[in-house]
């Protein structure tokens, strides 16, 4: 790889890195684009970023199906208040003005296509996005996907979950260059009730055979106690939509992205 | 058992009609997806599966469906003779039955004790929540907050049936949203729950799986052709698309015959208001390549990727896109998909209805319109097999809304033309 197309996984890698040297999982936490406006959005993206390791922001999409309740609202307000690809990917570059925190962006595919790959990967790259996250698209879909990110100097994650074969498991691992994401349960995301772990650690040991990149876990991770549970046995952990309920209920984003960032700590 | 599944060349091994198709679903899926389509291929040549299947399909479902000469019909078009294959005579009243029962079955085969469904129009979810009191299946059945409105008798039926209704009130609150939904819960719920999908769309194998078990229409229709007018293929077939599961069971039998064997496919796609407004829901006419619930397809998106809302008179075509396989019959020129308004459909419903005593499903209406124009410009010895998916019973209370209203309000065009047709009949 050429310098330029090392670029986004580099700075991944150097993330999670970091992390470890600090024994922390890295914290990732999500935020929808342009939630909960466009004005209001840099705000709460800047509370966050000045305390991730990695910040996943997504493109709102009318039809998220692999989001539970909380973050499809956050994307139906969002999109209300005009934003969409091209405005998220600004919103972007604007952040990347005053903070050099790896950003991802997590997206479906239907945005990806509609915008044209190519272009789209411009754009991004452009923006200063450093990854992608993919929840709808299997690595082996589409492999022009995966190969234009790489171009443009963009890692992809794919996922995995409890219900992955090893040989899924084998396949998606491989394909990823950012950061495996290993969905913690069956379903989609959104706070849950109880344990966060389950089968987690199994799939993880399972990951790690082929795994060449660190792994974050995700979904139903909503607060210290969980996000501590889930840093005993991953690199990084990733949690959104406790963030959105704290931005509907006013509360003060920084001071719970802290309280969870701590839970990450070894 | 003298049931067979068809194996058509289409899709490939990744599930792909041409560039149409394919798996774009969250991981937690893939493995449910191979597991389905290890079960089915299995299933498809099992002769205790097919016996079974085509035990219900005579004795429950009322099948084979008569294909029947519309004289009258044909007479007022004055071209080519219109002959109606009466899958409204099916249990339940539409075409779905066909499916749903052949995917209950499976279910249970596979060792499932729930199943999932999506409904617009509730035709699909009666018939899911038939097959499931049948086969003894819990049952839950996703729907849009809009259709319900709509449908009302049919969500009483699926109660009635020991099925719970759920509501969907995100995005439009109609059948796109209940199939996310319904996605959503599979995704949860993947290791003991049967997703049961209403139409040719979604991820891989359904499209094809779908087919198979409405291909059953065509395969029908061309040994009653046969015996009334002494040859298997008609001139042309049409059949009404939303996702298109009605219309590709009479079309797949015919599709993948040499082009010179092979009849006019035509599938008319809602256009609602008129294609040119938006506000409609002909995924050809005026969508575009993009993917939504798991398949590439063409898709009412805007230029950013968002699915824009459709519109159709009747809940069951009310859906932003159309089965791969139908797409690719679109971009090699197998099959024609023709827009056709909320007006016409209602102008084809009446029309059936004066004239043949038949109250069409009004997605079968708008079929019906065009069959007629069609007509007009074929010779008398030429035949058209119009796909009559369903009754219109659950669509009666929204018919007498739309033609109640005032003759200026936006939402009726002048072409219902209510007198002008009751003239014709007449004349």
């Amino acid at each position: 790889m050429t310098a330029v197309q090392s670029r986004g996984v580099a700075r991944i890698h150097a993330a999670f890195e970091r992390a470890r040297a600090q024994n922390r999982a890295a914290f990732i936490p999500f935020m929808t684009g342009g939630y909960p406006t466009a004005e209001g959005f840099p705000a709460v993206a800047d509370a966050l970023l000045a305390r991730a390791d990695l910040m996943e922001v997504g493109i709102p999409y009318s039809d998220p199906l692999g989001d539970g309740p909380t973050i499809q609202r956050a994307s139906e307000q969002a999109l209300a208040g005009g934003t969409s690809t091209r405005h998220t990917l600004g919103l972007i570059k604007e952040l990347r003005r005053r903070h050099d925190t790896p950003i991802v962006v997590m997206t479906y595919v239907n945005p990806i296509y509609a915008v044209g790959p190519r272009e789209f990967m411009r754009l991004a790259a452009d923006a200063g996005v450093d990854g992608l996250i993919l929840p709808d698209l299997p690595p082996d879909q589409d492999i022009e996907i995966a190969d234009l990110a790489a171009e443009y100097g963009l890692a992809v994650t794919f996922l995995i979950a409890p219900t992955s074969t090893a040989a899924r498991v084998e396949l998606v691992a491989k394909a990823c260059t950012g950061f495996l994401y290993a969905v913690s349960v069956t379903g989609v995301t959104g706070a849950r009730e109880g344990s966060a772990l389950g089968e987690v650690p199994a799939m993880l040991a399972l990951a790690r055979q082929y795994a060449g990149v660190p792994i974050a876990v995700g979904f139903g991770v909503n607060d210290a106690a969980t996000a501590r549970q889930v840093a005993e046995v991953a690199d990084g952990v990733v949690v959104g939509s406790a963030f959105i309920n704290a931005v509907k209920n006013g509360q003060d984003v920084g001071a719970v992205a802290d309280a969870i960032a701590a839970g990450c700590q070894r | 058992m003298t049931l067979t599944l068809p194996h058509y060349p289409m899709p490939d091994d990744r599930g792909r009609f041409g560039r149409f198709g394919g798996r774009y679903v969250p991981e937690t899926l893939i493995p449910a997806l191979d597991e389905l389509d290890t079960a089915y291929r299995a299933a498809k040549t099992d002769p205790a599966f097919l016996s079974e299947l085509d035990r219900l399909l005579r004795e429950f479902v009322n099948r084979p469906s008569p294909l029947y000469l519309a004289q009258r019909l044909t007479d007022h078009a004055g071209g080519a003779k219109i002959y109606l294959k009466r899958e409204d005579f099916n249990y339940t009243g539409a075409h779905k039955i066909n499916n749903c029962l052949a995917q209950a079955l499976l279910a249970v085969r596979m060792g499932k004790k729930r199943v999932i469904a999506e409904t617009g129009a509730g035709q699909h979810g009666v018939a899911s929540a038939t097959a499931a009191a049948l086969l003894g299946l819990e049952c839950v059945v996703y729907m849009g907050a809009e259709d319900i409105r709509r449908q009302s008798l049919n969500v009483f039926r699926m109660n009635l049936l020991g099925a719970e209704v759920r509501e969907v009130t995100s995005g439009t609150s109609t059948l796109k949203d209940a199939t996310n939904e319904a996605i959503r819960d599979w995704v949860t719920n993947v290791r003991d729950t049967f997703y049961i999908l209403g139409s040719v769309v979604g991820p891989h194998p359904y499209p094809a799986m779908v087919r198979d078990f409405q291909a059953i229409i065509g395969e029908e229709t061309k040994w009653q052709l046969r015996a009334v007018e002494g040859r298997e293929a008609p001139d042309a077939i049409v059949a009404c698309v939303g996702g298109g599961s009605n219309a590709i069971g009479i079309f797949a039998p015919y599709a993948y015959l040499p082009k010179d064997q092979r009849p006019r496919l035509i599938g008319t796609e809602a256009a609602g208001e008129g294609v040119e407004t938006g506000r409609h829901a002909a995924s050809v006419a005026g969508g575009r390549v993009g993917v939504l619930h798991g398949s590439m397809m063409y898709l009412m998106n805007d230029d950013e990727g968002q699915i824009v809302p459709p519109h159709s008179i009747s809940a069951g075509l009310d859906y932003p896109g159309i089965g791969p396989e139908h797409c690719h019959y679109s971009e090699t020129g197998v099959a024609e998909y023709v827009p056709v308004t909320d007006a016409q459909a209602l102008e084809g419903l009446q029309l059936l209805t004066r004239l043949e005593g038949i109250i069409p499903a009004l997605e079968s209406a708008h079929a019906i319109y065009h069959a007629v124009e069609l007509a007009r410009t074929m010779r008398p010895e030429q035949v058209i097999v119009v796909n009559l998916s369903g009754r219109g019973d659950k669509d009666v209370a929204e018919v007498a809304r739309l033609l109640d209203v005032p003759k200026d309000a936006p939402t009726v065009t002048p072409a219902i033309q209510k007198p002008a047709i009751q003239k014709e009949v007449l004349a």
